[in-house]
């Protein structure tokens, strides 16, 4: 235990202890209750999805595993898989940027008229009933658009539009809209608001006070997330390619349907390498914000 | 309204009045008064400086007084009208007729000074030409003009995030003078200034907003200040009017009432002999 103060310590403030009683951290016990609270939380779940990772390890799947793995090897590299491989890597760019393009159309102006930061009506107090409920109206919109994963939308959407990258485009377009003016407008409101709200309190309009007050502080996190979900929509792209929408996706299917492992081999580096790709754009775009 | 491209020169000062204002806040354990029955008449033209220690109550009248904030009881009305019975088209087209300068100056640190100084005229702007200032800024002459007084002229292209405290909030107020506005309420302008700035500062900001006319209301809480630049004092003490009086006619008994403690000593002296 540390001695009571000695007389060389520097006598800045308040000796530590000014009693001989020892120091209880009143938050520990409320911490302690969350993790017991947490846990006996997760155990029926873990239970009720017949989480048994150690069936990995049982020898019977190991060998199965180890001979699927060793069919992905080499990797193929023959010339016209190859410019397949490139088209169709091309193909899942274009849906990807495209769908994220889309999806900023939608997310924009959502996150614009959801965010609480930009209410003027909230100057005086609280924010007026109907502002309020065209707010919580747009977050419902928003999560219904989510709600339906770019999978379904992508299979409703093949329907009307034909198999393609078109029902991918339209499917990534309005899920990450959601995704995208949700989390657009929480950064809008976790930054900090001060000058945003000045110039709403001086007569500014909201547009102003968006362009002027909140986009300097929010513009490197809205320009990373955008990035992040712009990595999405390449992963996203493949797997809607799985069900005829075009690109890579597509390309995977059949390699695996007809067990040409060493496709699949190629297909998952050109993918690792897409990913890595979107990953130092976000990284160069935040250094060049700051 | 002032032209878009005349915003230095409105037509007249602004009028406030403050009835009967009250405001309460509920904290742990029950409400808390900030404001009880607080009056305030302020004519076009007028300066006022509002005085008391901290937590008197100084930035929530002057937010309630800028419709910022909205008070439980009472009635503002601002060059006549009555502010909250307005739509509220007609509170924003007041609030364009008022410049709030809060006491942390309201500047984005990743934006440049010529960006943030000029955001102040955004009322008078419409949405694209403000936008283009964003990217361009579109009058560097007058901002310029306006950070020259303050001795931040050379700092016009930096980023706020380079400024220290003190120069943030010279810019902040430097934004008073490009804003559209006939009414300054001014929040602790000195908090972030050493003494001779502070002085120095006061003095430009009495002189700029009388020779423009506007309406000038500034809490300090340098008591000595206030009673060399303002020849009309409204002491806050624990969220009550405790005076409203000419510098002269304080007596020392009020002063130490306001603050429990005297002020300063040599302050009614030297203002006896002015």
């Amino acid at each position: 235990m540390i001695p009571a103060a000695r007389p060389e310590q520097p006598a800045t403030g308040v000796p530590l202890r000014a009693t001989g009683m020892p120091l209880h951290d009143p938050a520990a016990r409320q911490r302690w209750a969350s993790l017991v609270l947490g846990a006996v939380l997760l155990w029926p779940l873990l239970a009720a999805t017949e989480f048994s990772p150690w069936k990995i390890f049982e020898p019977r799947s190991l060998h199965a595993s180890a001979r699927f793995l060793a069919g992905f090897f080499p990797p193929a590299t023959e010339a016209g898989f190859l410019g397949n491989v490139a088209l169709g890597a091309w193909q899942t760019i274009a849906i990807a940027t495209s769908g994220t393009v889309l999806a900023l159309f939608l997310a924009v102006p959502l996150a614009l008229c959801a965010t609480a930061n930009l209410s003027i009506s909230s100057l005086g107090g609280r924010m007026a009933p109907l502002p309020f409920a065209v707010r919580q109206g747009l977050r419902g919109a928003m999560v219904a658009l989510r709600t339906v994963p770019e999978l379904v939308w992508a299979l409703l959407l093949v329907r009307v539009v034909g198999l393609g990258p078109t029902a991918g485009v339209l499917a990534i377009g309005l899920t990450y809209g959601g995704m995208l003016g949700k989390v657009y407008a929480e950064i809008l409101e976790s930054v900090d608001s001060h000058a945003a709200r000045t110039l709403l309190a001086n007569g500014s309009g909201r547009l102003q006070a968006f362009a002027h007050g909140l986009l300097p502080e929010a513009a490197p996190e809205l320009t990373s997330y955008t990035v992040y979900r712009w990595e999405c929509a390449i992963r996203s792209s493949v797997v809607l390619g799985f069900v005829g929408a075009g690109g890579l996706g597509q390309e995977m299917d059949n390699a695996v349907k007809m067990l040409a492992g060493g496709e699949v081999m190629t297909m998952l580096i050109v993918f690792v390498a897409l990913v890595a790709g979107a990953d130092g754009l976000s990284a160069w775009l935040r250094r060049v914000m700051q | 309204m002032p032209g878009p491209t005349e915003a230095a020169a409105p037509a007249a000062g602004l009028s406030l009045d403050l009835r009967a204002i009250g405001l309460a806040r509920s904290v742990r354990g029950g409400r808390r008064e900030i404001l009880q029955s607080v009056d305030l008449i302020v004519a076009p033209g007028e300066q006022v400086a509002i005085v008391g220690a901290s937590g008197a109550g100084k930035t929530s009248l002057l937010q309630i007084a800028a419709g910022a904030l909205q008070a439980d009881s009472g009635a503002l009305r601002l060059g006549g009208e009555s502010f909250w019975q307005l739509p509220p088209s007609g509170r924003q087209r007041v609030r364009r007729a008022l410049f709030l300068a809060p006491q942390v100056p309201p500047l984005p640190p990743r934006q440049r000074v010529v960006t943030a100084v000029l955001a102040a005229r955004l009322p008078s702007l419409g949405f694209w030409r403000g936008l283009s200032s964003l990217l361009f800024p579109l009058d560097l002459g007058a901002v310029q003009a306006a950070l020259e007084p303050f001795g931040m002229a050379g700092r016009i292209f930096d980023r706020v995030d380079r400024l220290s405290g003190g120069e943030r909030q010279r810019v902040g107020l430097a934004r008073a003078l490009v804003a559209p506005a006939r009414i300054w309420l001014l929040d602790e302008p000195l908090a972030a200034l050493d003494p001779v700035h502070g002085e120095q500062v006061l003095g430009l900001l009495c002189a700029e907003a009388r020779r423009r006319g506007v309406t000038l209301i500034v809490s300090l809480h340098q008591a000595e200040l206030a009673q060399r630049h303002f020849s009309r004092l409204v002491g806050l003490r624990a969220g009550r009017l405790a005076f409203d009086q000419g510098p002269d006619s304080i007596r020392e008994a009020q002063w130490t009432a306001l603050y429990d403690v005297p002020p300063h000593h040599g302050a009614a002296a030297s203002t006896g002999a002015a």
